[in-house]
């Protein structure tokens, strides 16, 4: 039988790899990017596990609102990215070393 | 649900919105030709919405707030405090930003409408009693920012700035989400009101681990330590305007929402959050005074400078007292008048050829160059450092005050001591700018737009600011008693 716990313990594990992409990644900000969608699905995977187990829709209309505002954001982001690209000519993760001091 | 009522307490967001998505079309049919229209408009739109703020927060009916939208959204003294400040920091940003951009020709009518989103998701937030409505806040106020701070899209810093504010940012957006999710999961709500109630009673681990997530991004928003490492990067490489509002009213919305959150739905744990707000203050406070030591850039050094001030921001808000909460708006009030001006001050260095100057090296003796320039930064750096006769020491003193009645002497006693710290490269400036031998070259005359903001904080900040501690500190308190009373 999975209960509740499986899902915790699944999304945790989603949202560890998630910020471990963030850091740990030192290639390319898309993969960044990637990273950041896989920590709101977990998000969105506790968020829904949460509803049906509690028998209350909040949590699935939250996780609605979540997955539209990841779209925007991944919009954003990467429309920042283009710009940054057209400067430097690369998105490695170590090129980002203008600002510093 | 009440409708009328609802529209009537949330008008100056309405308001916003409308105005904001009417010149969004302004802007899209006549192009660049409208910018300076456009950024009127705007203008006028956040005037009407702080004029309606400020005309909600004197209306004594109102005093102890009401619920609008089914208890999504609230209307307090203490919402409509930081709405009137976010929107008067707003203006006061919008009207020195065309003439920085006109000297490199990259002013868009994109730049007052994504300013305009941004004050309606930083009224969301301070207002938010639910989870949902906080999170649509913060996200429609953080995804404005992002393009906010990679505005000048030839500029490689800004779009660095603009990068990495955005990588960090939605790190700490999906934080907060996940913490969330778990608060939402172990009191079965996203309610403010329903959480506080189920734990108080019942307070499991898991969701103490929401709660701390949940800190753990808001200390990132308002770049708390240890969450402060993108704040100078960003600082420095955003716009100089965009950086004048990112230390301004987004920090008084984030700070809003952090007091809000800790006081209303965690306020029956505060044990489990005091410890985290204490820690953050405390380490604010000494690396934000020791971290702009070795800066020679003004703007990283105003940066840590802000991280400094979050550090006694968050001193008002560890006490969880009203007089804490009323210490800490009371800070706010004077913190965004003072960041504007020494930020407007910095926009006004420039080279001849319009080039912005903002190194220690260009300030250099200042006083005999433009000598108002230099006295007003001097009344602004003292007042940064909290030295008495200027308005600055007031914010210091009442959360000082507060920190001691609240049982916290050891943090008041680190905190003024970091603050005599810090006022080493407060005095910096004036050594630079008074004492030492001008060099290259400087553009001598400023637009009165730019000296209008800056004369305006200085005599804000100068001890004519006192006339105004009796209305300020009544507000204040009003505004904080209308937090507490939903408690």
């Amino acid at each position: 039988m999975i209960g509740i716990e499986h899902y915790i313990i699944v999304s945790s594990i989603l949202f560890v790899l998630g910020v471990l992409g963030i850091f740990a990644n030192r290639k390319n900000i898309i993969v960044i990017l990637m990273s950041i969608e896989l920590i709101l699905l977990s998000v969105n995977l506790n968020l829904v596990a949460f509803s049906a187990f509690l028998g209350d829709l909040v949590g699935q209309v939250f996780a609605m609102f979540v997955l539209t505002v990841a779209a925007g954001e991944a919009a954003i982001g990467l429309a920042i990215l283009v710009i940054y690209f057209r400067g430097r000519g690369t998105i490695a993760v170590d090129s980002v070393d203008r600002l510093k001091g | 649900m009440d409708y009328a009522a609802s529209f009537y307490f949330t008008g100056a967001e309405i308001a916003l919105s409308l105005a904001g998505l009417v010149l969004l079309l302004v802007v899209a049919w006549t192009g660049e030709r409208t910018a300076r229209a456009v950024t009127i408009a705007a203008v006028a739109a956040l005037f009407g919405a702080a004029f309606w703020a400020g005309h909600l927060l004197l209306d004594q009916s109102f005093a102890l707030g009401a619920d609008a939208f089914g208890g999504l959204y609230r209307m307090d003294g203490f919402a409509n405090f930081a709405k009137l400040l976010i929107y008067l920091a707003t203006i006061a940003v919008l009207i020195v930003t065309p003439r920085f951009f006109d000297a490199r020709g990259q002013y868009r009518g994109e730049y007052p409408i994504l300013m305009l989103f941004n004050a309606v998701g930083m009224s969301m937030m301070v207002s938010a009693v639910d989870l949902m409505t906080l999170y649509i806040g913060l996200e429609l106020s953080s995804l404005s920012s992002y393009v906010l701070a990679s505005f000048l899209r030839n500029d490689m810093r800004s779009s660095e700035a603009g990068l990495k504010y955005f990588i960090l940012g939605a790190l700490a957006s999906g934080i907060i989400l996940y913490g969330m999710s778990l608060v939402y999961g172990f009191a079965g709500s996203t309610q403010y009101e329903r959480i506080r109630l189920v734990f108080a009673e019942d307070f499991p681990t898991g969701a103490l681990f929401g709660v701390v997530f949940v800190l753990a991004g808001l200390a990132f928003k308002i770049a708390a330590v240890p969450f402060h490492m993108w704040t100078p990067d960003v600082y420095e490489g955003a716009p100089t305007p965009v950086t004048a509002f990112f230390a301004s009213a987004p920090k008084v919305a984030a700070v809003a929402m952090l007091m809000r959150m800790a006081l209303d739905p965690f306020g029956s744990q505060s044990d489990a959050w005091q410890q985290i707000v204490i820690f953050a203050a405390l380490a604010s406070i000494v690396v934000g005074a020791l971290g702009a030591i070795g800066q020679n850039n003004l703007k990283r050094v105003l940066a840590y400078s802000s991280i400094n001030n979050v550090g006694f921001i968050l001193i008002g808000l560890a006490t969880a007292t009203p007089a804490g909460a009323s210490a800490t708006l009371v800070y706010l009030a004077i913190y965004v008048p003072m960041t504007i001006g020494s930020f407007t001050a910095l926009l006004m260095l420039r080279a001849p050829t319009g080039e912005p100057l903002e190194t220690f090296d260009d300030i250099r003796g200042l006083s005999t160059r433009r000598p108002v320039l230099a006295l007003c930064v001097l009344v602004l750096m003292f007042s940064l450092a909290g030295i008495p006769p200027l308005f600055g020491f007031w914010g210091k003193f009442v959360v000082f005050q507060a920190a001691v009645q609240a049982d916290l002497v050891a943090l008041a006693a680190i905190g003024i001591a970091a603050s005599v710290i810090g006022a080493f490269y407060y005095l910096k400036f004036i050594k630079v700018m008074f004492f030492d031998e001008p060099e290259g070259q400087l553009e001598t005359s400023s637009p009165v737009s730019h000296w209008a903001v800056l004369v305006i904080s200085a005599v804000l900040m100068s001890p004519l600011g006192y006339l105004l501690t009796p209305m300020l500190g009544d507000v204040a308190d009003q505004a904080a008693g209308s937090l507490f009373f939903a408690i």
